[in-house]
């Protein structure tokens, strides 16, 4: 997991350019079923792609945001243990909040008990 | 439906009903995001950027999970063809939203347009499992500003929490972790596509050996392959269930 930054930020033009990129991709995903792409959006593949895609893209996001986690106890076991809580908190109750405040709050405390 | 309680005057403004209709719809889900969008604010400002971003990103991008995901990769300088990407296929399930929202309830040009932009999640499982015939545009707009308002608020809110705690508070940025972790289990469970996460994991790990500099745009892609090949495969062996 990639320390927190505090104070060195890229440049506001990059960052707008960057906001600009995701509003365009975004508006053109949510708008593309009202134009004329409606035979594609019909089509069993897009049908297929909709349904599994994103549960596996969230795994991979998962894995994403632990990227930098290390071999090292203080990096891999607050990692593996919040995330076992926060998927267990979260089978067994269904609340998006509850789960993600009671898994970081773990990781916090582990973060601060082995490091 | 509450034909003994209608008032003995006819209502002056329908509108008003329909609008009042549109806040009853949207407050039960609204309430859900508030959570959330202080968590945004808070992650936003601890990763170094001013409390005043968290609305910004909240109204350019308006896409929750983007949204998190976008802190860290624009404060990375991730260059512009990833973002692009990731955006694309973060969002791709948006895709289909538009299929069963009654757009045609909104008359004005301008009311159409926002209502697009705004289709994300939260508005399209409300409007979605309301009779579309009930639909009016004041309802519908309604929904739609509700669910951004109780995302852009809370987020003000949550990077003015931020801006005041200490900078860099050590482990914050799990709740990114737990997000998606959440949101996989959701989807999971939506679909009952258990090879789905697996193969997002197993492309995840690759990618994190071969491109760990790349490593989201290449496991996307692989990932969209993998789909692609267990797609073919099945459509070949003759299951229909694909």
């Amino acid at each position: 997991m990639s320390p927190a930054l505090s104070s060195t930020l890229p440049s506001t033009g990059y960052l707008l350019a960057g906001l600009g990129v995701m509003f365009l991709v975004t508006v053109a995903l949510r708008a593309a079923p009202f134009a004329a792409l409606t035979r594609l959006r019909d089509s069993a593949v897009m049908r297929y792609l909709g349904g599994a895609m994103p549960a596996g893209i969230m795994v991979l996001l998962v894995v994403y945001t632990l990227r930098d986690t290390t071999a090292e106890l203080s990096s891999w076991a607050p990692a593996a243990g919040a995330l076992a809580l926060t998927l267990a908190v979260h089978l067994a109750f269904r609340r998006t909040a509850a789960s993600i405040v009671v898994g970081t709050a773990a990781y916090m405390l582990l973060r601060a008990w082995l490091g | 439906m509450t034909l003994d309680r209608l008032p003995a005057v006819p209502p002056l403004s329908p509108t008003r009903d329909e609008i009042r209709k549109g806040v009853a719809d949207a407050v039960p889900v609204a309430i859900g995001m508030v959570p959330l969008g202080i968590a945004f604010g808070v992650l936003i400002t601890q990763a170094g950027f001013a409390w005043w971003w968290a609305p910004v990103f909240s109204i350019v991008i308006y896409a929750g999970s983007m949204e998190f995901l976008a802190i860290g990769m624009l404060a990375a300088v991730t260059p512009l063809y990833s973002l692009a990407a990731a955006t694309f296929l973060v969002n791709f399930r948006h895709v289909f939203y538009g299929l069963s929202f009654p757009i045609e309830s909104i008359r004005s040009r301008l009311g159409k347009a926002y209502a697009v932009y705004s289709l994300t999640d939260e508005v399209y499982a409300i409007t979605a499992t309301k009779p579309r015939s009930e639909m009016t545009g004041a309802r519908t707009l309604t929904i739609a500003v509700v669910c951004q308002l109780s995302w852009v608020l809370p987020g003000v809110v949550g990077g003015l929490i931020g801006a005041a705690l200490p900078p860099g508070l050590d482990g914050l940025q799990f709740a990114l972790t737990a997000l998606f972790a959440v949101l996989a289990v959701d989807a999971w469970r939506a679909s009952g596509d258990l090879p789905s996460p697996v193969l997002g994991l197993i492309c995840g790990l690759i990618a994190l050996v071969v491109a760990p500099e790349q490593m989201l745009l290449v496991g996307l892609c692989l990932f969209v392959a993998a789909l692609l090949v267990r797609f073919a495969v099945q459509s070949r062996t003759g299951r229909g269930d694909a």
